[in-house]
């Protein structure tokens, strides 16, 4: 066991690698550089040696694989340095929007197991009777549905309905305030998000409840408790769901790690201010530096929720032996 | 249907009347104290001194933070010669010398917000800064200053500007809303200082940024103007999606927004809010180009660039586009609101203004059979990933060109790439191209016609000594009446018989705010009257 | 007795289950699939005879009926700038369907084609390459295609790659655990033996034997691609105007206009939806067809 923890630990290096490559040449590929896009970008008129020393003074001028070296450098030392965009340390940059998305996929990850547990789990038992068609149903709706979509509907409605009811138009607010200072103007900001976003990862969790809880179901042991006499639903309780929820918990870290730096298009319809509207503005602003660093911390996240999952499957689990 | 829209057709008219009845008596009433403004902003900016940057993202939630020498008249600001004293003394000063010498005093009882005093040598540090950057700091504003010799404080109450040429472009440049006042002691600890930090003697001190989310000031007391400023502090919320943005202003949970919405938003607002909301407009220093890429076949041909011009139907754009979009007055290459724009019957003269549509279009086609265009080919547009106004102006365009038989493609880029394309790799036929300045003076402003080695910010690929030559001649006059010749001529050559780039529609600038923000008077540019020291709540 | 190849080639065939029964199958157990099959049916013919059923010219603008309501005249409104809605939908459905099914295509064939060749050499090749999968799965999906587009533009063969590229990999990952299995059964082995090619064993004998994976995720990417699509439109990257396209429609407008003319919001919405609904729900039947395991008692 621990010499399958300290292998994946080390595979997790190179992965780190690949990804500091990529991320690297895909940004440097994007033509156009930060400096040219907040000057020129104005529509006023800048003088061009402005522009020859803010590129000078953000080290963009110099040769990609001394600019590479810095980055990967400054990786080793767990040293982000600066935003090229704000100046401000990366680090500061990103706490609050840490804060923010960590609560969303915590929030949305409860919503969703809330949901899809029980759901997936009548699904399975009573298969191919129309619960079944109606729980696979509204959940394959809720993968379809593109989640900005969703958000439009949902702020929407929020607004016509309290006008409607109250009088006065309502919105969620637009500043985030954190739980322990104002747990309701906390929860009047989040609990929308994570309901759009709680909604397709339920939906995801329901089917992989479903089909597992089918496969386990055909399994010998459960066959013998059956042919024991046991009752139904004490099977299902006691040896199925237990079983079947591996593969499900997979799902859900899997998911998880996703949420954190993946919530880009519905943090961008709530204006929540987290890791994902922070991507896509530091891609869009040709903001090296900060880009690099999600992107290694995205990157980072979802390799660790992966090794903990798979440690989780080997520990549950004792048919699986890895050598 | 049809009366729900006559309906709501009443309530904006409505609604636009309450906006400008409301505005009106406003200066007479008592302004009251205390309050927060909360207002939404579509950026985040980028570092915080105002020399180094151009966005308005950054005047918006910093400029009331920091003082400056001078700025445009806030009780006017839709005049554009109208300035007034920020830090001096007095009235802004004519000058001696035979127009070559500028003296300011400066006023005694401002003071920083660190504590310290502010005095002449702050702003002589802070102009020698913009004008004469030392190595290795940007000023992205240096050029505007091209005709100062010397800029001396001869005691700690008086600055003097000593021009090389007296210049009508002085007075505006100095103006510029980014020129804020910074200390003479931290500029020279660290000229990077301020990029990262805020330390003015502006209306409002600094109280907290968080990344992303907001920046927030609050009243300083001891600010110089008595009684001023009125609200106890602002919230400036940063909100990138524009319907997020409106829905903000219809929940309360912001009050305002002071870069502009199209006409939609302020229909919806209006409708559901009715007097709640009160609607400013201006005419707006800002406009979309259309720029010829004269290097690649055919549109090195001056009578397809012609036709591409006299497809475009301006007068109808102007009625319907307006509706969807931050665009509506039909203009040349002046600021329609300006003393040197073109008359109505000035601009039907030209190509792609003619009253008669049919007849436009049929010598669009003409020229382009006679130009021998490969009409089966399409043609590369290239945009700007911004929804308002580029892609709905591109959508447009494309539909427009489309009418005489010609077909574009339209190609969409984030901001970066979008100006490498442009600067750069210059790959495309035509492209959208953007000119917006912040204090209005069209002589400068028109500069983006000039030819591409002389001009810097003209990616159309191409010279015209002619306008260089009349543009150089309208500059060095001080007579109105010979300038006003000189930038018809100018207009007629740019948009017309060589037809190297086109106007499209000028911007139009629409805030619709809540009724009980009081005091803030809208401009021709997003970028003037935003110290927010004259600004109260009503509530 | 010698074994030629004609004999593996029918043994392979006698493996693989015949089309037609599958899909009487299908019907008869999974009618939610049935029901999808046909939406996927109804959606293919709008594409294909576009031209034939739209009332209108998808980018004719009627700037005198900017943002009507649905009526006799336009079924379900005008949308900004007075295009008629339904016959954009209709065209859209053209233009989804393409990009979904050539990301699909593309995608899960190339991942297929990945997945076998890592799995097959084994060893060093397999780590090396699982390496590299690795770093494009972690890689944040939406990150990668909008890098795609700000650096090749937004034409729609731009939009392909940079919803392709992120799909191979998520393939090749399935593909190559099902391949580990079918690399130890014995006539792979044979065919080995006989002295096959590396590229005919991986083509010819591997790779149709992956074929359950494989189809599964090829109708996953199906919806996968469309939704992509339409994120990318969103961030005001994916195809651009006037192209009719869903998630185009979805942009800008939807938002802008969702109060006053909520039928800009809600029809192209709801068309995404029921297709990626139809494309999932058929992927989903056809898992449970396809895998064994998972057939009802």
């Amino acid at each position: 066991m621990y010499r399958y923890i300290i292998k994946r630990l080390l595979l997790v290096i190179p992965t780190l690698f690949g990804a500091a490559v990529l991320v690297f040449t895909l940004l440097r590929l994007i033509p156009g550089d930060i400096c040219e896009l907040r000057l020129a970008g104005s529509g006023g008129y800048f003088d061009e040696s402005a522009l020859t020393i803010c590129r000078h003074n953000l080290g963009i001028d110099q040769p990609m694989i001394v600019q590479f070296g810095h980055f990967l450098w400054g990786l080793l030392h767990f040293d982000f340095g600066t935003s090229m965009w704000t100046g401000q340390p990366i680090v500061s940059e990103m706490v609050n929007r840490f804060q923010l998305s960590m609560e969303i996929a915590i929030l949305a990850t409860i919503v969703a197991v809330l949901v899809a547990v029980p759901l997936g789990t009548i699904s399975a038992v009573k298969q191919n009777t129309w619960i079944d068609y109606v729980v696979r149903a509204v959940s394959i709706a809720g993968i379809a549905m593109p989640s900005f979509w969703l958000g439009i509907l949902i702020i929407l409605g929020l607004l016509i309905g309290t006008q409607h009811f109250l009088g006065t138009p309502w919105m969620p607010p637009i500043t985030y305030t954190p739980i322990w200072v104002d747990p309701l103007q906390n929860l009047a900001l989040v609990i929308w998000p994570a309901i759009a976003t709680g909604y397709r990862y339920s939906a995801v969790a329901t089917r992989m409840t479903r089909s597992a809880l089918l496969e386990v179901l055909r399994e010998d042991y459960v066959r013998t408790a059956r042919a024991k006499g046991l009752f139904e639903k004490l099977i299902i309780r006691r040896h199925a769901l237990k079983n079947a929820m591996l593969p499900v918990i997979t799902v859900i870290g899997i998911e998880f790690a996703f949420l954190i730096g993946g919530l880009v298009v519905t943090e961008q319809v709530f204006n929540l201010n987290g890791l994902g509207k922070l991507f896509v503005e530091s891609v869009t602003n040709n903001d090296y530096t900060m880009t690099q660093a999600l992107v290694m911390l995205v990157v980072m996240i979802f390799l660790m929720v992966n090794l903990l999952v798979d440690v989780l499957y080997a520990w549950l689990d004792p048919r699986i032996r890895y050598r | 249907m049809k009366a729900n829209r006559v309906k709501a057709l009443f309530a904006v008219v409505a609604g636009v009347a309450v906006g400008i009845g409301a505005t009106g008596p406003a200066a007479a009433e008592t302004p009251k104290h205390g309050g927060i403004l909360k207002y939404v902003v579509p950026a985040e900016p980028p570092s915080f001194d105002g020399h180094k940057e151009t966005t308005f993202a950054l005047i918006h939630p910093v400029r009331p933070f920091y003082s400056v020498l001078i700025k445009v008249n806030p009780e006017n600001p839709s005049s554009t010669t109208d300035f007034v004293c920020d830090v001096c003394v007095g009235k802004v000063p004519e000058p001696t010398d035979g127009g070559k010498t500028y003296t300011f005093k400066i006023r005694d009882d401002v003071y920083f917000h660190s504590g310290e005093k502010l005095t002449a040598q702050d702003v002589l540090a802070t102009y020698k800064k913009i004008i004469y950057p030392p190595a290795g700091v940007p000023s992205a504003r240096k050029a505007f200053f091209v005709m100062v010799d010397s800029v001396t404080a001869p005691d700690s109450h008086t600055v003097m500007f000593k021009l090389k040429y007296p210049s009508g472009a002085f007075i505006p440049a100095l103006a510029v809303p980014f020129n804020w006042i910074y200390q003479k002691a931290k500029l020279d600890k660290d000229m990077h200082w301020y990029e990262t930090h805020i330390d003015g003697s502006g209306a409002f001190i600094f109280d907290k940024r968080e990344a992303g989310a907001y920046i927030s000031g609050k009243r300083d007391p001891r600010y110089y103007l008595k009684g001023k400023p009125y609200l106890d502090g602002f919230k400036a919320i940063f909100a990138k999606k524009q319907a997020l943005r409106v829905q903000a202003i219809r929940g309360d949970r912001a009050a305002i927004e002071f870069r502009g919405f199209p006409p939609k938003a302020r229909d919806d607002l209006v409708r559901a809010l009715g007097n709640k909301i009160t609607v400013e407009e201006s005419d707006w220093n800002c406009v979309l180009i259309t720029t010829v890429n004269h290097k690649h076949k055919p549109f090195d041909d001056v009578r397809v660039r012609r036709a591409l011009t006299l497809a475009v139907d301006r007068w109808g754009g102007s009625k319907y586009l307006s509706k969807i979009a931050i665009v509506k007055t039909v203009g040349g290459i002046a600021f329609p609101g300006s003393p040197l724009a073109a008359t109505k019957a000035e601009l039907e003269q030209l190509a792609g203004y003619w009253p008669d549509l049919q007849k436009s279009r049929a010598e669009a086609r003409r020229l382009l059979k006679e130009a021998g265009v490969d009409l089966s080919k399409t043609y590369y547009f290239n945009n700007r990933a911004v929804d308002q106004p580029y892609k709905i102006v591109g959508t447009w365009l494309i539909d427009q060109w489309k009418q005489v038989g010609l077909k574009f493609e339209q190609h969409v880029f984030p901001t970066g790439p979008f100006y490498a394309m442009l600067r750069k790799k210059k790959d495309y036929d035509v492209s959208l191209d953007f000119n917006c300045q912040s204090v209005v003076n069209p002589l400068v402003d028109v500069s983006k016609f000039l030819s591409d080695d002389k001009s810097g910010n003209n990616y159309g690929n191409y010279q015209d000594r002619q306008i260089d030559a009349i543009f150089d001649k309208m500059n060095r006059t001080a007579d109105k009446s010979e300038q006003r010749k000189y930038m018809r001529q100018m207009e007629k050559l740019a948009l017309d018989t060589h037809a190297n780039a086109f106007i499209t529609l000028w911007w139009y600038r629409i805030i619709p705010h809540r009724s009980y923000v009081k005091g803030w008077k809208v401009s021709p540019s997003h970028y003037l009257n935003q110290a927010l020291d004259n600004v109260w709540l009503d509530q | 007795m010698a074994v030629t190849s004609a004999d593996i080639g029918a043994e392979l065939a006698a493996a693989r289950p015949p089309l037609g029964k599958a899909a009487i199958a299908l019907i008869r157990q999974q009618p939610l699939g049935a029901v999808s099959g046909l939406l996927v049916i109804v959606m293919i013919l709008m594409a294909l005879f576009a031209p034939e059923i739209a009332p209108y010219d998808p980018v004719k603008n009627f700037y005198q009926y900017m943002q009507m309501a649905p009526s006799s005249q336009f079924w379900l409104g005008t949308d900004q700038f007075g295009r008629d809605i339904l016959s954009r939908i209709i065209w859209g459905a053209r233009t989804a369907l393409f990009i979904g099914f050539s990301c699909a295509f593309i995608g899960s064939f190339v991942g297929l084609i990945l997945g076998v060749t890592s799995a097959y050499f084994g060893g060093w090749f397999d780590l090396l390459f699982q390496r590299v999968m690795d770093v494009f799965l972690a890689f944040p999906l939406i990150i990668m295609a909008l890098a795609v587009v700000a650096i090749f533009g937004t034409g729609v063969q731009n939009v392909i790659i940079a919803i392709t590229i992120p799909l191979i990999p998520r393939c090749a990952r399935v593909v190559r655990s099902s391949a580990l299995a079918i690399r130890e059964i014995p006539y792979v082995d044979a065919a080995r033996a006989l002295g096959f090619g590396h590229m005919r064993i991986i083509l010819r004998h591997m790779a149709p034997n992956c074929m359950a994976p494989f189809l599964i995720m090829l109708t996953t990417f199906l919806g996968q691609a469309i939704l992509l699509e339409a994120s990318l439109s969103y961030l005001g990257l994916g195809v651009q105007e006037p192209t009719p396209a869903w998630g185009l429609m979805l942009q800008g407008g939807a938002e802008e206009y969702a109060e006053s003319a909520p039928w800009i919001a809600i029809f192209p919405g709801l068309a995404i939806t029921l297709a990626v609904f139809a494309f999932n729900l058929f992927g989903d039947s056809l898992r449970d067809t396809l895998d064994p395991k998972l057939r009802s008692r």
